[in-house]
C-alpha cells in the first residue's frame, strides 16, 4: 500500500469515459453558446458578468470538475458508506421542496438560496443509485425473492412519487430507468416484456377506436384458444391465463386509458402526447416540436455551419439551452453532426456497461449500470421529444443541456462510478 | 452470477442500440430524405426587404432642382417598449390629446402587434420635428423618428409637367411591364414622373435579412451574399426655365387659359403654363389623398393641363400658315394682293373684315398685319381650288396634310402624358360633315382658323417654331439630357424636320407681317424694348351649345408669337379665355413672358401692364365661387399682387 502513495494522481482513471466526458460537456457549452450568441455580443464581459447561459454554464462546469476533483480523492469506500444517508439526505430535500419550494415554468421542483436555483430531483437521481446499489449488493438480499424485488423497486418509486408531487413529471419518469438496472440484477425478463406490451397498448387505446381494439382482442383471443386447444385441454390454467390477457387488455383498453387521459393526466400532458402521436392539430399545441423538428430538418445532410443555423439562433425554437439544446446540434451540423453526436453517447453508454461488467463487487456494477440507464434514459427521451417522437417531457439531455443541477449531477454520477472503478481491484464489496 | 447474466447485458446492449438506430432512422429522414424544412425554416427566419433607390431628381436648364427628394420624418412607435415616459409632454410637442395618444397605441398594436415598430405620427411638420429631435432622449427606445423620403417641388411650380406619384394600381400591377413592381410601390402617375418612369425610379435592390421568432429584423442573410444594391433613379435635366414658368403662372392667375414657351433652336420647351394650376407638393405627402380628390372635383380643373389638353379655334394666329402652305406650293407670291372691301363675298355670305380701307391687303405682308380675313378665306380657296391638284378634295387633302405637317391635328409626342390631338378636317371629314357635298366655300373659315380646326396651344407653339426657324422644328419636349443615361428615348427629340420648302425671301414676308403686328399693329402690347418680335394676334370667336342653343360666349384671346425675328430664341403661344381681344389680354402675357426670357428682368415701364394683368380676372365668377382653389394654387398662392410685383420690380 505504499507504492500509493508514489502513484500518480490519475493512476486507474478511465479515460476513454473521461474523454467522452470533456467532449460532451465541450459540445454542451458550444451549443449553449450557438443559442444564445448574438453577433456583435461581448463575449467575455458577458462571461464577466454571469450574464448569459452560457457564462453561467461555464461556471457551473468549472464548479463540477472541482466536485469531480473532490470525488476522485474520496476513498471509495466513502460512497458505500453514505450511500443509505444520501437517499434519506435526497429524500428530506424532495419533501423540503414540497414545503419551501420555488415555482418555476409551471413545476414546483425548485430550491432557491440566495442566489442560486436547485433542482434536488436532479440530485436525488444519485443517491438512488447508490441506495438501489447499496441494497442490492448488500448479503442479506436475495433478488431472487417478491420481497426484495418490492423494497427495490420501491428505493426508485418513492422519490419518483414525491417528485410526481412536485408537478415535474419529465424527471420523475426518468426513476422508471432503475427498472432497466434491476432487469440486469435479476428481475424476471417477462417484465420487460409485460412493460413493452403495456406501452403499445396505451399507444393503440390512444389511435385506435376502443371499440374497434376490443374487437380485435377478442378475435386474436379466440385465434390463440383455437390453435392452443390441445394445450388447453391438457390445463386449464392455460385457459383461464388467456382469459385473462384478454380481460385486462380490455378492460384496460376501455376504461383506464380514457379515465386516465380524462381524470389522472393534466389536460397539457395530454395535448402533448396527442401533439406526438399526430392527433392535435392546433398550430399553439404543436408550436415546440414543429419548430424543433424544422429547426433540425433544415440542417440538411452536412447543417448549416456552426453559429449559422437560423432557427436556433433567433428564438424559433423554446427552450433551446435546456430541453433543446439538440436542435442546435441538428441545424448547425446536419445529419453527419447528428449522426458523431450520437456516437458518442452511444460509445459513453457502452463504455459504462463495459465498466460494469467488468467490476468485481456487485455495488459498483449496480451502480455503473445505474448511471448507464439513467443517461439513456434522459438521453432517448430528450432526443425523441426534438423529433416528434415522444411527447414533449422536459428532461435535459445529459452533460450537454444548460443547467447547473443537471451538470452537477450527471458529473458526480459519472465520476463516483470512475472512483469505483479506479478500485475495483480492492475488495469485493 | 456474472457468467449467467451475460445475456441481459447483450439485451441492455441491444435496447440502446435499437432506440439509438430508431433516432437515427427518424432523424435521416428528416435532415436527409425529407426537404420541406429547410422551406419552413427559410419561411420562418428569412425576410425579403426591397431597398428602395432614391428616384431621381429633376433640374431646370439652370441647374436648379425642380423636383427632388427630401428627407421627412415619422414618428414610430414600439407598444411593447413605451415604459416610463412622460406622456403629457410627448402629447404636447406632437399637440395632441392623451385620448388621441392612447388611440393610435391602440391602432398600432391592433395593426402590428405590440413588438413590431408601427407609424405613430407620420411626416412630421419641421417645428414639431425640431421640438421632438431635442427631447428624443426621454422617449426612446419605444418612440424612434425614422427617415422617409417623400417628393417635394422647391418652386411649388410646373405641377402639370412634373407630374406626381401614386400607388401602384392592382391593374397597372397585372401588366408584364410592371412585373418588377410590388403592391404598394409608388410610380409616376402623369407628367414626366409616368413618361421617364424608368429611368427615375433607378433599380430596386433585395436585402434578405433573418428575422427572430417576433419577425423582428436580425441582420443580413448569410452575410448579404444574395443582396442585390440599390441604384439611385438617374437625374433628368429639362429645357424648363422655372422662373419663366413662375412667371407665366403668376401673370395667368384668375384666368383660364394656358401659356407654352418652346426654344425654336432645340425645340425644347421653356414654360408650360396650365391655369389654373396648384401646388405639386399637394399631390405627395401625407395629404395625398385627400388633396387629389379636392383637385379632382374641383370646377376649375386644375388637373386638366390646357396647355396639350385643351383644344381651341387658333383664329387669326392660324393665318402665317395659311400664307405659308400658299408659299409653299407657289400659288401666290408675297406681292400678291386681295381687294377687300371690309368683308368676303365670294361664296355667297359675307365674312367681316375688320378692316374695309383700301390696299390694307395690297400684299401678304399688309395682309398679315392687318389680319385680313378676306385675303386668307380667300387663299384657302386659291390654294384648295388650285388647278395642280384637280379637284377639290385632292386640294383640301394636300392642305390638311401641310396642317398635319405643321404639326396640327394629331399629336406632336411630347414627352408628357395626355396630349390630345386637336382637329384638321380632312376630306373624309368634310365628306361626313357635308354628305359629300362641298366644295371650296364650305369650311373657307379655316383659312381665317376658325370652323373645322382647333389646335392645342402646345401646337400653336411648335408652328411659331416652324416660322420662326423658316421651315423646320424639332418635336417640343421638356428633357434635355438624362445623367448617366443612353438616352434612346430622347433621340426623337434631336431629329430635325423640315416642313416647308419656301425660300427665306419668301418667309420673310410672312415673317415681317408679323413684326408689323408687334410694330404698328394688333400686337403692340407685347413689344420689347431693343427686340423684333414677331407675332400675331388671335380672337379665336367661342360658340357653344348650352341647352340645346347656340350661344356666342366671350371670345378667347390667343397671341403667338416668338423673337428675336432673326435667330429667334423663344416662340410662345398664350391663350386667355374668355376674355377678349388677343392683344389686349394676350399679347401683354407673352410680351412679358419673351421679355423676362430674353432679358432675363422685365424693363421698369411694364410695371402698370404686369399689375393690369395679375389684377386681371377672366374667370367665369359661378366657377370661381365654387372653386376651392385659391388655397390649393401653387406659385401664385398667398401672394398679394404688390408682392408679386415687388419680385420682378425692386425699389
Amino acid at each position: 500500500m505504499n507504492d500509493r502513495q508514489q502513484i500518480k494522481l490519475t493512476q486507474g482513471i478511465d479515460w476513454p469515459i473521461m474523454g467522452l466526458y470533456l467532449a460532451l460537456v465541450m459540445i454542451g457549452l458550444l451549443s449553449i453558446f450557438a443559442a444564445e450568441y448574438r453577433e456583435g455580443d461581448n463575449i467575455w464581459q458577458n462571461v464577466m458578468h454571469q450574464s448569459t447561459n452560457y457564462a453561467r454554464q461555464v461556471l457551473w462546469l468549472l464548479v463540477s470538475l472541482v466536485l469531480a476533483t473532490i470525488i476522485w480523492l474520496t476513498d471509495s469506500k466513502f460512497f458505500t458508506a453514505m450511500a443509505n444517508l444520501m437517499y434519506a439526505f435526497g429524500l428530506l430535500l424532495l419533501l423540503l421542496v414540497l414545503a419551501i419550494g420555488t415555482d418555476v415554468k409551471g413545476s414546483h421542483s425548485w430550491l432557491v438560496l440566495g442566489g442560486f436555483r436547485f433542482q434536488p430531483a436532479e440530485f436525488t437521481k444519485l443517491c438512488t443509485n447508490l441506495a438501489l446499489a447499496k441494497y442490492l449488493s448488500s448479503l442479506e438480499t436475495d433478488f431472487n425473492k417478491l420481497r426484495s424485488r418490492l423494497i427495490a423497486a420501491a428505493l426508485a418509486l418513492i422519490p419518483c412519487a414525491i417528485i410526481i408531487l412536485q408537478d415535474e413529471t419529465g424527471l420523475a419518469l426518468v426513476y422508471f430507468s432503475f427498472f432497466l438496472v434491476m432487469y440486469r440484477e435479476g428481475l424476471p425478463g417477462v417484465l420487460l416484456v409485460v412493460a413493452f406490451s403495456g406501452i403499445i397498448l396505451v399507444l393503440s387505446a390512444l389511435l385506435v377506436d376502443k371499440n374497434i381494439l376490443f374487437i380485435i382482442f377478442s378475435v386474436v383471443t379466440v385465434a390463440v384458444i383455437y390453435f392452443s386447444r390441445r394445450e388447453i385441454k391438457r390445463s386449464r390454467s392455460r385457459l383461464v391465463l388467456i382469459l385473462g390477457v384478454w380481460a385486462f387488455c380490455s378492460v384496460f383498453v376501455m376504461f383506464i386509458v380514457p379515465f386516465a387521459f380524462t381524470k389522472v393526466l393534466k389536460d397539457y400532458q395530454v395535448r402533448r402526447i396527442e401533439v406526438m402521436l399526430g392527433k392535435e392539430n392546433d398550430p399553439k399545441a404543436t408550436y415546440n416540436t414543429r419548430q424543433s423538428m424544422i429547426a433540425i430538418g433544415s440542417g440538411g445532410f452536412f447543417g448549416k455551419g456552426y453559429l449559422k443555423g437560423t432557427q436556433t439562433r433567433f428564438d424559433f425554437v423554446p427552450e433551446q439551452s435546456t430541453d433543446f439544446i439538440f436542435c442546435t446540434i441538428g441545424e448547425d451540423f446536419g445529419f453527419f453532426g447528428s449522426l458523431i453526436f450520437m456516437g458518442i453517447f452511444v460509445a459513453l453508454l457502452l463504455r459504462i456497461i463495459f465498466i460494469a461488467e467488468r467490476q468485481r463487487s456487485t455495488f459498483s456494477r449496480v451502480y455503473a449500470y445505474g448511471v448507464a440507464s439513467v443517461i439513456f434514459f434522459h438521453l432517448a427521451i430528450n432526443i425523441a421529444m426534438t423529433i416528434g417522437l415522444a411527447p414533449v417531457i422536459g428532461i435535459p439531455l445529459p452533460l450537454v443541456s444548460y443547467g447547473g443541477s443537471s451538470l452537477m449531477t450527471f458529473t458526480m454520477l459519472i465520476f463516483i462510478m470512475l472512483r469505483l472503478d479506479a478500485d475495483r481491484q480492492m475488495v469485493l464489496r | 452470477m456474472s457468467v449467467y447474466n451475460q445475456p441481459r447485458r447483450r439485451v441492455i446492449q441491444l435496447i440502446i442500440l435499437g432506440m439509438v438506430l430508431l433516432i437515427i432512422t427518424r432523424l435521416f429522414f428528416l435532415q436527409v430524405v425529407e426537404k420541406k424544412y429547410s422551406k419552413l425554416a427559410d419561411a420562418n427566419a428569412v425576410l425579403r426587404k426591397v431597398v428602395y433607390p432614391s428616384r431621381g431628381m429633376i433640374y431646370d436648364r439652370h441647374g436648379r432642382s425642380v423636383l427632388r427628394n427630401e428627407v421627412m420624418y415619422d414618428l414610430v412607435v414600439t407598444p411593447a417598449s413605451v415604459k416610463n415616459i412622460d406622456t403629457n409632454y410627448l402629447c404636447q410637442i406632437l399637440q395632441i390629446d392623451k385620448v388621441e395618444f392612447r388611440k393610435r397605441i391602440v391602432n398600432a398594436i391592433v395593426k402590428n402587434g405590440r413588438v413590431r415598430q408601427s407609424v405613430f405620427s407620420p411626416l412630421l411638420p419641421p417645428e414639431i420635428f425640431g421640438r421632438l429631435q431635442e427631447s428624443m432622449y426621454l422617449f426612446q427606445p419605444g418612440f424612434e423618428l425614422m427617415q422617409r423620403q417623400i417628393r417635394s417641388y422647391p418652386y411649388a411650380a410646373a405641377a402639370n409637367i412634373l407630374g406626381y406619384i401614386g400607388e401602384i394600381a392592382p391593374q397597372t400591377l397585372a401588366l408584364p411591364a410592371y412585373k418588377d413592381y410590388q403592391m404598394g410601390d409608388y410610380l409616376g402617375m402623369t407628367g414626366l414622373e409616368k413618361t421617364y418612369e424608368n429611368v427615375l425610379v433607378g433599380q430596386r435592390g433585395i436585402q434578405y435579412l433573418v428575422k427572430d421568432n417576433l419577425n423582428r429584423p436580425q441582420g443580413p442573410y448569410e452575410k448579404g451574399e444574395f443582396d442585390t444594391a440599390a441604384i439611385a433613379g438617374k437625374n433628368l435635366r429639362l429645357s424648363l426655365d422655372i422662373d419663366l414658368q413662375v412667371l407665366g403662372e403668376r401673370l395667368m392667375r384668375n384666368k383660364i387659359g394656358s401659356v407654352v414657351a418652346i426654344d425654336p433652336q432645340t425645340g425644347g420647351i421653356l414654360a408650360m403654363v396650365s391655369s389654373p394650376t396648384f401646388d405639386p407638393n399637394l399631390l405627395s405627402g401625407s395629404y395625398r389623398t385627400r388633396n387629389f380628390s379636392k383637385l379632382f372635383v374641383d370646377t376649375t380643373k386644375p388637373l386638366f393641363n390646357r396647355a396639350m389638353q385643351g383644344t381651341y379655334p387658333p383664329g387669326s394666329s392660324m393665318k402665317p400658315l395659311t400664307a405659308l402652305v400658299a408659299l409653299d406650293e407657289g400659288i401666290i407670291t408675297p406681292s400678291f394682293g386681295y381687294p377687300c372691301r371690309g368683308a368676303y363675298t365670294a361664296c355667297g355670305r359675307s365674312i367681316a373684315c375688320e378692316h374695309s380701307e383700301p390696299g390694307h391687303a395690297a400684299n401678304l405682308r399688309l395682309a398679315i398685319s392687318h389680319s385680313c380675313n378676306s385675303y386668307f378665306v380667300n387663299l384657302y380657296r386659291l390654294e384648295v381650288d388650285s388647278r395642280k391638284w384637280g379637284s377639290v378634295r385632292k386640294g383640301h387633302q394636300r392642305w390638311y396634310e401641310y396642317m398635319r405637317s405643321f404639326g396640327l391635328g394629331h399629336r406632336l409626342g411630347v414627352d408628357i402624358p395626355g396630349e390630345y390631338s386637336g382637329t384638321v378636317a380632312d376630306t373624309n371629314m368634310m365628306n361626313k360633315n357635308y354628305h359629300g357635298q362641298w366644295n371650296s366655300c364650305s369650311e373657307l373659315y379655316v383659312g381665317m382658323g376658325q370652323g373645322a380646326v382647333a389646335v392645342t396651344p402646345l401646337q400653336m407653339a411648335n408652328a411659331m417654331c416652324i416660322i420662326a426657324n423658316r421651315g423646320s422644328y424639332f418635336l417640343p419636349h421638356f428633357v434635355q439630357t438624362i445623367d448617366n443615361d443612353k438616352e434612346e428615348q430622347l433621340k426623337k427629340y434631336r431629329e430635325k424636320h423640315t416642313v416647308a420648302h419656301v425660300t427665306d425671301t419668301v418667309y420673310k414676308s410672312v415673317i415681317y407681317g408679323m413684326e408689323d403686328v408687334v410694330e404698328s399693329g394688333t400686337g403692340r402690347n407685347a413689344q420689347i424694348e431693343g427686340v423684333i418680335v414677331c407675332g400675331k394676334t388671335g380672337t379665336a370667336q367661342n360658340n357653344a351649345r348650352i341647352n340645346g342653343e347656340l350661344v356666342k360666349l366671350k371670345n378667347h384671346a390667343f397671341f403667338v408669337a416668338f423673337a428675336p425675328r432673326d435667330n429667334p430664341r423663344i416662340a410662345i403661344a398664350v391663350i386667355v379665355e374668355n376674355s377678349g381681344y388677343g392683344g389686349t389680354y394676350a399679347a401683354p402675357i407673352a410680351g412679358m413672358m419673351m421679355e423676362k426670357y430674353l432679358h432675363d428682368t422685365i424693363s421698369v415701364k411694364k410695371k402698370p401692364m404686369m399689375k393690369t394683368m395679375l389684377d386681371y380676372v377672366t374667370i367665369d365668377p359661378v366657377i370661381r365661387e365654387k372653386s376651392k382653389l385659391d388655397s390649393l394654387n401653387g406659385a401664385t398662392a398667398k401672394l398679394t399682387t404688390d408682392q408679386i410685383l415687388n419680385v420682378y420690380f425692386h425699389n
